[in-house]
């Protein structure tokens, strides 16, 4: 499947703490074809965090270190192609929505400030120019697409004047800035309540088919997984325990520890699984 | 951040004794301040017996010696009188860590039960205490110890009431800020719930988790307050002649400036090495506990 | 508005502590054991000398009146009479004041244009070799005592290198009184006389630097533990991951809102600032307020401490007040919440 817009190749990743060595993904591979709804999946601690960064480039090396693997990009390596030349990509062509609503905003400049600084910049490195009113105006173009209703209002706030549910979309605005070609998102809404995060997940989902954007959406819950994904990839412990087509994990999950996953999602009707399967030591 | 941190669970956790001692290991300045605290309270309290001449404290006239410069005889060189400068330099120590154990004892009592009270019980009792810190914060300290000597007598005992009616304000603040957010955690609630005692919550429950914040502001502090204290001194307000005095000595000295320049530098230089110490101590204590906003 | 209401709210704090501080002062100065008017006169003074003094200075009213006729002064910015001199203690201060102004504008300068960007280096090379020497800096200008510092200075540039004067605010002799503004660098521009404000600049300078060195440590460190908690917040994460260039992340999202809590101290530790002035001013025979106060304190002149104490506070609170301010223009959180936490 090297074809794939996106895929991780036997990737492995080490931490070095208080002179020590953990290792903390053993030999990840991944793919996400073109167009493509991918999911990570995993408990907090698995690795899907490590594995995202290391795609993003935004592991803090040191402590972290790639010891073995690759990414590839278009088939093109991102760990071993000139700083430049990934810049050009992170950011701008694979982009990321946040997690976090309410801490990944800078709390003193206004939206208008923040996400015409990342189209300044995303220009620059893609040898673009653009003046202030054509950033500014592609700004508010963005927010409108993420159905924010008032977008010049929003643009002249400060994240603290605006609900979670209105961050997550300026967030997922800021992911779309330069048109991407794939998305990753991780855990959007699950710093929000229920309903506020459907309607987002929902709006990521409308937003991704109808630019056919990959994505990967990174998450813990595998009620998301249901919702956006077709293919699945189960991590924990560093290591990529299962991976298969969305409905035939449900269906009929490998691995003890995927029985466990699926068995943990909440039910509203229904009675318990008779056979409570243990999580994998 | 915290997922990249997280570890396989079958992985050896490191205890938190060992990540003490490898931060401690790693902290080369907590070291050298706790050796130079540990060196100066030792020469302070054997300047008697360590010092080459125990008997320049006093009025001791010796004209023969004056200006001398500092030699092996006399390591810091002489005064204007002839008197050891070393050995003035050992026990003028003695004043500056009387003047911290004094200042530091009567504030951080009073700074403690004022900020847990404040912290704890909310309502009119915080307000009226944390207006009375900023009220003191808004007096310079070493203003205040030149009042109180204009007023009553330019002594030790005075300046360090002076100094002391004020330095309270820093702790009450520590100590206010760490108990407001104590007082909603689950122990506190927890103990509040079992009907302890409001003494129980505040000496048991909330200052324990206080100890390190005031273990690093206090050996901070030491150094901060014997920088005050020379400042008075120097100003003519701190002990009275002949008893050695750091701050004194550097302004009896600087009437001989340029060409007896260790008169004034090195009693100088000695402020600066004790005030050091408690310094680098603090602030390795600061690393070592986590305490990043204490200052 | 929510930051209008929360200024507001200080100024009326401020006012207040301005209160409070008075009847501390007030206090102090009364608690005299023995006559004010005989400590200022001295034992050769005859009774009715005394009495006179007594009567003219209203020593000899109820104490409660006593306080209230110096907050009415106070509120009318009278600080009363010198015991000494008989002047008015205002016309003394005013006199004074603006030297000392010059000087801890000058310092504040100093340390926050020095120690802002040492901390900002500091964090940015974490516990690599900047981060150490900035850390070293702090430690050792934060434990110099200021009159130490300004000893050293007086020594090495004064008469080692004969590069800087060492006493005084202006050469003597020299044709150039401050006027408008009573500070010697605006003035001379106000005047248009470039080598008037050289030669303040000059006189300035090594003042300036033993007092700032203390502040600058602080503001150093404090930029310093503040840009590293930012720098791991999620919002820097992100401006990393949209490719936000390196020194727009440090020098705009990280030092801004890295900005307030050196503010903070700037202000919380201005008190000790104005005390060390004492001392520096007098090793370098500033004309300051500070100069005075000694010299007042020295002869026992009450009133006159009474009202370089005062002055201090009231210092200290304005200084607060347009650092309250200065917090709201960089972070619009307490403008729109008009709360400082």
């Amino acid at each position: 499947m090297s074809d794939a817009l996106l895929s991780v190749r036997d990737l492995s990743v080490e931490f070095t703490t208080y002179g020590r060595t953990q290792p903390v993904l053993h030999g990840v591979s991944l793919d996400v074809p073109a167009r493509s709804h991918v999911a990570l999946v995993g408990e907090s601690g698995s690795g899907k965090t490590v594995t995202m960064k290391s795609i993003m480039g935004l592991l803090h090396m040191p402590p972290a270190s790639i010891s073995s693997g690759a990414i590839l990009y278009d088939g093109r390596d991102l760990l071993t192609m000139p700083r430049r030349e990934r810049l050009k990509l992170t950011g701008t062509d694979m982009s990321m929505v946040f997690q976090d609503p309410m801490s990944s905003l800078n709390p003193v400049f206004t939206i208008a400030d923040q996400m015409s600084t990342i189209l300044k910049y995303a220009d620059r490195r893609l040898g673009r120019s653009r003046s202030r009113r054509e950033r500014m105006q592609r700004v508010l173009e963005v927010l409108a697409q993420v159905r924010m209703r008032e977008p010049e209002r929003v643009a002249r706030s400060y994240p603290i004047m605006l609900s979670g549910g209105m961050r997550q979309r300026v967030l997922i605005a800021m992911a779309l800035l330069s048109e991407p070609r794939l998305l990753i998102a991780d855990e959007p809404g699950t710093a929000l309540d229920v309903t506020t995060q459907a309607q987002i997940l929902k709006l990521l989902k409308d937003l991704v088919e109808e630019r056919g954007l990959a994505l990967l959406m990174i998450t813990h819950n595998l009620g998301v997984v249901r919702e956006t994904s077709d293919y699945v990839y189960v991590m924990h412990k560093g290591v990529v325990v299962e991976e298969a087509p969305t409905a035939e994990l449900f269906a009929a999950p490998k691995v003890a520890y995927t029985r466990a996953l699926i068995d943990a999602v909440p039910r509203l009707t229904g009675a318990r699984p008779a056979e409570r399967t243990e999580a994998a030591p | 951040m915290s997922d990249e941190l997280a570890l396989p669970e079958d992985a050896p956790r490191l205890s938190s004794a060992y990540q003490s001692w490898y931060r401690f290991s790693r902290n080369p300045t907590a070291m050298i301040g706790l050796v130079i605290v540990v060196a100066c309270v030792l020469a302070a309290l054997l300047a008697p017996w360590i010092t080459p001449y125990p008997d320049h404290v006093g009025a001791v006239v010796n004209f023969r010696a004056r200006h001398l410069p500092p030699s092996a005889d006399y390591w810091f060189g002489t005064d204007n009188v002839g008197r050891d400068i070393f050995t003035r330099v050992i026990f003028g120590f003695r004043v500056s860590l009387l003047l911290a154990v004094v200042v530091l004892g009567t504030a951080i009592p009073i700074g403690t039960v004022l900020g847990l009270t404040a912290g704890y019980f909310g309502g009119w009792v915080e307000i009226v205490i944390m207006r009375l810190t900023d009220i003191a914060l808004a007096i310079p300290p070493l203003v205040m110890a030149l009042a109180v000597a204009a007023v009553l007598s330019p002594d030790l005992v005075n300046s360090m009431l002076a100094i002391a009616a004020l330095w309270w304000t820093w702790h009450t603040r520590l100590i206010y800020s760490i108990t407001r957010q104590l007082r909603t955690r689950e122990f506190v609630e927890a103990a509040e719930t079992l009907g302890a005692s409001k003494f129980h919550i505040l000496f048991r429950e909330i200052l324990p988790n206080c100890v390190s914040a005031i273990a690093v502001k206090t050996s901070l502090d030491c150094g901060f307050v014997i920088l005050v204290g020379a400042s008075l001194s120097f100003l003519g307000l701190g002990i009275q002649p002949p008893t050695p005095d750091l701050g004194t000595m550097v302004a009896s000295g600087s009437a001989f400036l340029p060409d007896y320049w260790w008169e004034s530098v090195l009693p100088g230089c000695a402020i600066l090495f004790v005030a050091l110490g408690f310094n680098l101590l603090g602030d390795g204590l600061r690393d070592l506990y986590d305490v990043e906003n204490v200052r | 508005m929510e930051f209008l209401r929360f200024l507001l709210r200080r100024v009326l704090w401020s006012l207040l502590v301005l209160v409070g501080l008075s009847m501390v002062i007030f206090i102090i100065a009364r608690a005299v054991p023995g006559d004010p008017a005989r400590m200022a006169l001295g034992p050769t003074a005859t009774q009715e000398q005394v009495a006179d003094l007594q009567k003219k200075l209203g020593l000899d009213r109820p104490i409660v009146e006593q306080y209230g006729l110096f907050v009415v002064g106070l509120a009318h910015g009278d600080l009363g009479r010198s015991l000494l001199t008989e002047r008015p203690v205002n016309d003394d201060i005013r006199d004074t004041f603006a030297a000392t102004l010059e000087l801890v504008l000058a310092t504040i300068f100093i340390a926050v244009v020095c120690g802002v960007p040492l901390g900002v280096v500091a964090a940015y090379w974490k516990d690599r070799w900047p981060d150490n020497a900035v850390r070293l800096v702090a430690i050792f200008s934060a434990v110099t005592p200021s009159f130490f510092l300004a000893l050293l200075l007086q020594i090495l540039a004064g008469y080692v290198l004969h590069i800087l004067p060492t006493t005084g605010r202006l050469p003597p002799n020299f044709d150039f009184a401050p006027g408008y503004t009573g500070l010697v660098l605006v003035d001379s521009i106000i005047a248009g006389r470039p080598d008037a404000f050289l030669e303040g600049l000059r006189y300035l300078l090594l003042p300036a630097i033993s007092l700032a060195a203390a502040t600058m440590g602080q503001m150093a460190r404090i930029t310093r533990s503040s840009m590293i908690d930012v720098s791991s917040q999620d919002y820097i994460e992100a401006s990393r991951a949209f490719g936000v260039p390196e020194w727009v992340r440090v020098c705009k999202y990280m030092l801004r809102p890295s900005f307030v809590p050196p503010l903070t101290i700037l202000g919380l530790e201005f008190a000790s600032l104005i005390g060390n002035a004492f001392v520096v001013e007098l090793v370098f025979a500033w004309p300051g307020m500070a100069a005075y106060g000694i010299r007042t304190i020295l002869q026992k002149d009450l009133n006159a401490v009474m009202g370089v104490v005062m002055v201090s506070g009231v210092f200290f609170v304005l200084v607060n007040l347009v650092i309250d301010l200065l917090v709201g223009l960089v972070d619009p959180r307490v403008r729109i919440r008009g709360s400082r936490q």
